[in-house]
C-alpha cells in the first residue's frame, strides 16, 4: 500500500507539473515580470500590465497572424524569483519576449537570462545604468530612464542652484548604488563635493536614524538615492524631525505616484528628471484619459513607456517579419521613433535615446485640477544626459 | 565636541531613537515572558498580533474614522480576545507536548495572519498618520525629537511598569506566579487555573496589540511588521531570562539603546548585535540575565 | 509482505519515476531544484527527527554553501565538482562552529543559539562584497563537470544531480541503519541513560550536526549549479523555518519523510497560482485565482493543521496506520 500511495503521489506530482509541456510557436506570448505587490507596486505593478494589454489591444491584437497573449508574474523584488519565472516561461511556455523587472536587481538578472536564451528584453522600470553599460546584451532594450540621466539631470541642476555639498541616503543594492555613483559624479565634476552616505537595506521600515545620521553630516543637500515606498518614507521621515530647515531634500527619482501619495504640501519646490509627464500636450492627455478611465489613476512614466515600447516591439516584429530576436533588434535599431511617449532612436547599446524633462513639484496653491502636480522647467535634449560612448564600457557600442 | 570622532549631538539623538525602538521591544518582550512564564509556550505569533494591531488601527481610520486615542484601548480589547480565541480552539490541545509543538503551531499562525492580510493589502505600507495632539518636534538643542516618540517612550514605560507592579505585587499576580509553579495545588485552592491560563494569553495578545497601536504612526504599516521584529524580541526574552519579567522590561529597553549606539559607529551591524549579545550571554548565563534556570 | 520490502519497492519506484520524469514532460529545472530541497530536508531530519536537536538556523548551512559554491565557481572558474566538494566542506565548516558553540546547551537554549548564528551569517553575507548582497551572486556558470562532460544543457545536468542526490540522501539511510545511528536515536530517546552506559554524547551530537550540515550545504551548492545563482533568501530565516515545516509535514524521524514534505511544499510554493487557476476555471468561482497570492496563507493553515491533528506527518502517519495494520492481521491469527 504504503508503495502504492508513493507512486500515486508522485504520478500526481509529476502530471501536475507536466501541464503545458508543448510550446507551439503559433501565439506571440509577452512575458511581463515585476513587483506587484511591494514598494514598487505602484510604479509600475498590475497597472503596467494595463498598458501593455492596451498597446496589444490598439495594436490589433494579432501581429504576424498569431495572437498576443500577455503573462504576468510577481517577483516580490527578488532576483532568484525573476531569473527562475524568466527561464521557466522560455522553456516551458514558449515565451516570445521579456517584458518588466522594476527593480535593477531582477532586470540584470533577467537580463542574463535573456541573452542566454535569445529573448528581446524590454525593461522600464529599472535604472541601473549598467543594463546598458558594462552589462549590456544585444537583447536589453532600455527603454524610459536610467540612473545617468537622472544624475546629469537633477544633479546637475542643483549643484548649479548652489548645492555643492551632498549626503546620499541611498538603497542598499544595484539600483541604488549605481545612482549614488552617477550622481557622485556628476557633483563632483561641477566642483561640489560629498560628505558621506548612509545605506539602507531595500523597504526598510524606518528611517528616523539614518536621517538624523544624514542631519548630522551638516550637508546642504540630501539626495535621496532611492524610489517608490523607500523615497516616500525618507520624505515622510524628514518632515517629521525637520530635516528641510537644515538640508534640502533632492529626489533623484520621484514618481508621480510618490507625488500623489505624499501630497504637495510635502512635496513643493522638490526638483528631479523624469522621462514623461501626462501633462505635457494634447497626445499625453489622450492617452493618459484613456488610461486613467481604466485605472483611476494617471500613469507613471514607467506605465507609458510600457505601452510605447509594447506598440514599438509589435512595429518592429511587423517590420521584421519574424518573431526571432536577433532580426528584430536588428530591424528595431533601424527604425526611428515618434509617439506620444517621445522620438529617438534605439542606440546600439540598447539605450532608446529620446528627450528627458526637469521638472519641479508645484505648490498647493499652483495646483489647479486633479494630478496637476508638476511644472515644466527645463526641456534636456537626450543627447546630452545619456551616457556617451567616451563613458561606456558596453562592447557592442565602439 | 567629539567622542570616538562622533559629534555628541550625533551620539545622543540615536540613543534617544534607540531607546524609542527599545520601548517596544520592552512591551513585546513582556508579553512574550508573560505568556512563557505561565503558558510554557512560546509565542511565535506575538509578531502578528502586534501587526493585527497595527492594522486596525489603520482599517479603524480608513474605513470607520475611528480615532488613534479610541484605538489605544479597542485594539489591545479586539486583539485579546482573538487571543483568547486562539487559546482556546488551538493552544490547550499542545500543553502537554514538547516546547517544539508550541511555536510550530504559533508560527503556523503567524504565517495565517500574515498571509490573510497580505492578500488584502500586499506588501508595501499602508501610511498611518501622527495624531494632531502628538504632532510636530521639540528642539532638544542636540536634536529635534518629533514628539510623537517621546510619547511612545512615556507609554511603553508606563504600561511595562504597571504590568509588573500587577505580576509582582498584587494579589491576582500572586495567583499568576503560584500557578506557573504549581498548577495542581492552585487549582486545589480553588482557583480556575485554565480560566486563569485564558486571560493570561488574551493579556500577552493586548500588549502586543497595545504596542502595534503605537508604532502605526512610526513604522509603515505592512502585514509584515512583526516579522522582522519577533525574532529581535525572541532574543531580547532569551537574554533577560525566560520567566523574568522585570528582566524583559530592562532588556527590551537596554539593547534598544546598544542598537542606537551601534547605528553610530557601525550602523549595518545593528540588525545583528542583539544576535550577538544572546550567543555570548547563552554560553556564559545560559538561563538569562535576570533569569532563574529552571 | 513486510515493511523492509514494502520500503525498498517504494523507494525502487520512486527512482523510476524520477529517471523518467523529463521523458514524461516534466520541466528538468523544476524537479532538479524539488530534489535539493528533498535532499535538504533528509539533512535536516538526520539531526531533528533521529537526534532530536531542533535548529533553528539550518538555511546557514544552505544558504552558506551556495555561496561558497557560486564563488568557487564563478570567480574562482573551478570545475563544478570542486565547487560542490567546497560548498559542502563550507557546510560542514559552519556545521562544526556553529554545533560546537550550540551544542553546550540544551533544548529551546541550544535552538535559539543556531538561531542567532544563523542571522549572524545572515548579516555577514549582507555585508560581504562577494555575495552581491541584496542582488545575489548571478551568471554562475554551469561549466563542465570533471573537465569533460557539459553540464549546460538541461538535461545531462539532471541526471547529473539525480546521482548527486541518490548518493548523498543513501549516505544519510546507512547513518541511519549504523551502530552511530544507533548511538543517535538512543541519544534523542534518553540522553542521560546513554551517557550513563557510557557514551560521549557531546561528541555523537557534534558528529551528527557537522554531518547534517554538511549535506545541507551539498544541497545548497547543488542548488547554486542548477539554478545559476545564490542570495540572500537561501540564508534568511524563512528557510530554516520552511525545512522545519517541511520535515513536520512529511514526518519526522522517518527516511521518506522529508521527500514527501519537501515536495508538498515547494509544489505548493510554486504551483498553487496555477492550480488556483484551474479551480477558479472548473467552478467558475474568481477567488480562485488570487489563491496565488496566498501562499503563506495556505502554508500557515497547513503548519497549524499539522501540528494540532497529523503531528507524525503525512509519511509517519501512514507508516503508523501500516503498523497497525499488521498488527491487527496478524492478532486475528
Amino acid at each position: 500500500m504504503k508503495k502504492q500511495l508513493k507512486v500515486l503521489a508522485l504520478m500526481l506530482g509529476v502530471a501536475g507539473l507536466a501541464t503545458s509541456a508543448a510550446h507551439a510557436q503559433d501565439k506571440v506570448k509577452i512575458g511581463f515580470i515585476t513587483d506587484m505587490s511591494s514598494l514598487y507596486a505602484d510604479v509600475e505593478g498590475k497597472n503596467g500590465a494595463v498598458a501593455i494589454q492596451m498597446a496589444i489591444d490598439d495594436f490589433g491584437g494579432k501581429v504576424l497572424g498569431m495572437p498576443i497573449e500577455l503573462m504576468s508574474a510577481d517577483h516580490q523584488n527578488k532576483a532568484d524569483i525573476a531569473a527562475s519565472k524568466a527561464r521557466e516561461w522560455i522553456d516551458t511556455q514558449g515565451l516570445t519576449m521579456v517584458f518588466g523587472g522594476t527593480n535593477s536587481g531582477t532586470a540584470l538578472a533577467i537580463a542574463k537570462v535573456a541573452a542566454e536564451k535569445k529573448r528581446v528584453y524590454i525593461n522600464n522600470g529599472a535604472a541601473s545604468s549598467a543594463l546598458t553599460n558594462d552589462q549590456c546584451t544585444p537583447y536589453t532594450v532600455h527603454y524610459a530612464y536610467d540612473t545617468v540621466a537622472l544624475a546629469k539631470g537633477t544633479g546637475s541642476a542643483i549643484v548649479d542652484g548652489g548645492g555643492k555639498s551632498w549626503y546620499f541616503l541611498t538603497a542598499d543594492y544595484a539600483f541604488g548604488h549605481a545612482l549614488e555613483a552617477d550622481t557622485t559624479a556628476v557633483v563632483k565634476a561641477k566642483g561640489g563635493n560629498v560628505v558621506g552616505a548612509v545605506r539602507h537595506p531595500l523597504n526598510a521600515s524606518d528611517f528616523s536614524s539614518f536621517l538624523l545620521q544624514a542631519q548630522n553630516s551638516k550637508a546642504q543637500i540630501l539626495g535621496l538615492a532611492n524610489a517608490g515606498g523607500d523615497t516616500i518614507n525618507s520624505i515622510k521621515a524628514a518632515k517629521e524631525f525637520g530635516i528641510g530647515k537644515s538640508m534640502k531634500l533632492a529626489g533623484l527619482l520621484i514618481f508621480i505616484s510618490d507625488v500623489h501619495s505624499l501630497g504637495l504640501r510635502n512635496t513643493e519646490g522638490l526638483q528631479f528628471t523624469t522621462s514623461w509627464y501626462w501633462d505635457l500636450n494634447d497626445e499625453t492627455r489622450k492617452f493618459s484619459a484613456r488610461f486613467f478611465e481604466k485605472t483611476k489613476r494617471m500613469p507613471t512614466e514607467i506605465q507609458a513607456a510600457d505601452y510605447s515600447a509594447t506598440m514599438n516591439y509589435l512595429k518592429a516584429v511587423e517590420a521584421a517579419k519574424s518573431v526571432d530576436a536577433d532580426k528584430v533588434m536588428t530591424t528595431w535599431r533601424g527604425m526611428k521613433m515618434n509617439d506620444f511617449f517621445g522620438s529617438g532612436q534605439l542606440r546600439a547599446d540598447g539605450r532608446y535615446v529620446h528627450d528627458m524633462y526637469l521638472m519641479e513639484v508645484k505648490k498647493p496653491a499652483e495646483s489647479t485640477k486633479p494630478w496637476d502636480y508638476y511644472k515644466l522647467i527645463k526641456k534636456l535634449p537626450g543627447d546630452s544626459v545619456f551616457t556617451t560612448k567616451a563613458e561606456s564600457k558596453c562592447p557592442l557600442w565602439k | 565636541m567629539e567622542i570616538f570622532g562622533v559629534s555628541l549631538p550625533g551620539l545622543l539623538s540615536q540613543l534617544l531613537l534607540g531607546l524609542v525602538n527599545g520601548s517596544f521591544y520592552a512591551i513585546l518582550s513582556l508579553g512574550l515572558a508573560v505568556i512563557f512564564g505561565l503558558l510554557n509556550v512560546i509565542n511565535f505569533a506575538h509578531g502578528a498580533l502586534f501587526m493585527t494591531g497595527a492594522l486596525l488601527t489603520w482599517m479603524a481610520m480608513n474605513y470607520f474614522g475611528i480615532n488613534y486615542w479610541l484605538m489605544l484601548v479597542l485594539a489591545p480589547l479586539v486583539v485579546g480576545l482573538f487571543g483568547v480565541l486562539i487559546e482556546r480552539l488551538l493552544l490547550r490541545w499542545i500543553y502537554k507536548l514538547d516546547h517544539l509543538y508550541g511555536l510550530l503551531l504559533t508560527l503556523g499562525l503567524t504565517l495565517l495572519i500574515e498571509g490573510v492580510f497580505r492578500s488584502i493589502y500586499g506588501v508595501s505600507g499602508l501610511g498611518y498618520d501622527t495624531p494632531e495632539l502628538l504632532e510636530g518636534a521639540t528642539n532638544l538643542g542636540f536634536m529635534i525629537m518629533p514628539n510623537y516618540r517621546a510619547w511612545v517612550v512615556v507609554a511603553s514605560v508606563v504600561v511595562c511598569i504597571g504590568t509588573w507592579y500587577v505580576i509582582e505585587k498584587t494579589k491576582l499576580g500572586a495567583y499568576l506566579r503560584a500557578g506557573t509553579e504549581n498548577p495542581r495545588l492552585v487549582e486545589a485552592f480553588g482557583i480556575n487555573v485554565p480560566v486563569m491560563v485564558t486571560l493570561t494569553y488574551a493579556f500577552g495578545a493586548a500588549l502586543a496589540a497595545f504596542a502595534g497601536v503605537l508604532a502605526a504612526p512610526v513604522y509603515q504599516v505592512t502585514p509584515l511588521m512583526g516579522q522582522n521584529l519577533i525574532i529581535v524580541v525572541f532574543a531580547v526574552v532569551v537574554i533577560g531570562g525566560m520567566g523574568s519579567i522585570m528582566g524583559s522590561i530592562l532588556t527590551g529597553l537596554g539593547l534598544g539603546v546598544i542598537e542606537g549606539f551601534t547605528k553610530v559607529f557601525y550602523p549595518e551591524a545593528s540588525s545583528t548585535v542583539v544576535f550577538v549579545i544572546m550567543v555570548i550571554v547563552l554560553l556564559i548565563r545560559p538561563a538569562g540575565l535576570f533569569g532563574k534556570e529552571k | 509482505m513486510n515493511s523492509k520490502n514494502t520500503a525498498t519497492i517504494g523507494y525502487g519506484l520512486l527512482l523510476l519515476a524520477l529517471i523518467a520524469a523529463p521523458f514524461l514532460g516534466a520541466y528538468p529545472v523544476f524537479v532538479m531544484k524539488l530534489m535539493c530541497f528533498a535532499l535538504f530536508a533528509s539533512a535536516f531530519n538526520l539531526l531533528l527527527g533521529y537526534t532530536g536537536l531542533l535548529s533553528f538556523g539550518h538555511a546557514a548551512f544552505l544558504g552558506g554553501a551556495a555561496y561558497v559554491a557560486g564563488h568557487a565557481i564563478k570567480v574562482w572558474g573551478l570545475t563544478p565538482e570542486v565547487g560542490l566538494l567546497l560548498g559542502t566542506a563550507g557546510g560542514a565548516l559552519l556545521g562544526l562552529l556553529f554545533g560546537w558553540l550550540a551544542i553546550r546547551r540544551q533544548g529551546i537554549y541550544f535552538s535559539m543559539i543556531t538561531l542567532a548564528l544563523a542571522q549572524m551569517l545572515f548579516f555577514a553575507c549582507l555585508q560581504a562584497p562577494f555575495t552581491g548582497g541584496e542582488d545575489g551572486l548571478q551568471g554562475v556558470p554551469r561549466g563542465k563537470l570533471f573537465g569533460v562532460v557539459d553540464l549546460k544543457s538541461d538535461l545531462v545536468m539532471y541526471y547529473v544531480a539525480l546521482v548527486i542526490v541518490v548518493a548523498a540522501f543513501l549516505l544519510i539511510v546507512r547513518t541511519i541503519h549504523s551502530p552511530f545511528g544507533q548511538v543517535l536515536k538512543g541519544i534523542k530517546e534518553n540522553e542521560p541513560r546513554a551517557i550513563s552506559l557510557g557514551y560521549d554524547t557531546h561528541r555523537f551530537k557534534l558528529l551528527a550536526f557537522v554531518l547534517s550540515a554538511a549535506i545541507a550545504g551539498l544541497a545548497g551548492a547543488l542548488k547554486t549549479l542548477v539554478l545559476g545563482f545564490a542570495t540572500l533568501s537561501d540564508v534568511h530565516w524563512t528557510a530554516s523555518g520552511q525545512v522545519i515545516l517541511m520535515t513536520l509535514v512529511g514526518g519526522l524521524g522517518t527516511l521518506s519523510g522529508p521527500l514527501i514534505g519537501s515536495a508538498v511544499v515547494v509544489l505548493l510554493e510554486n504551483k498553487i497560482g496555477e492550480f488556483g487557476n484551474l479551480l477558479a476555471a472548473l467552478t467558475s468561482v474568481e477567488w480562485f485565482k488570487t489563491l496565488g497570492e496566498s501562499v503563506t496563507m495556505v502554508t500557515g493553515l497547513i503548519f497549524v493543521i499539522c501540528v494540532l491533528a497529523f503531528r507524525r506527518g503525512i509519511m509517519g502517519e501512514i507508516i503508523a496506520w501500516l503498523a497497525q495494520r499488521r498488527a491487527g492481521n496478524s492478532a486475528k491469527h
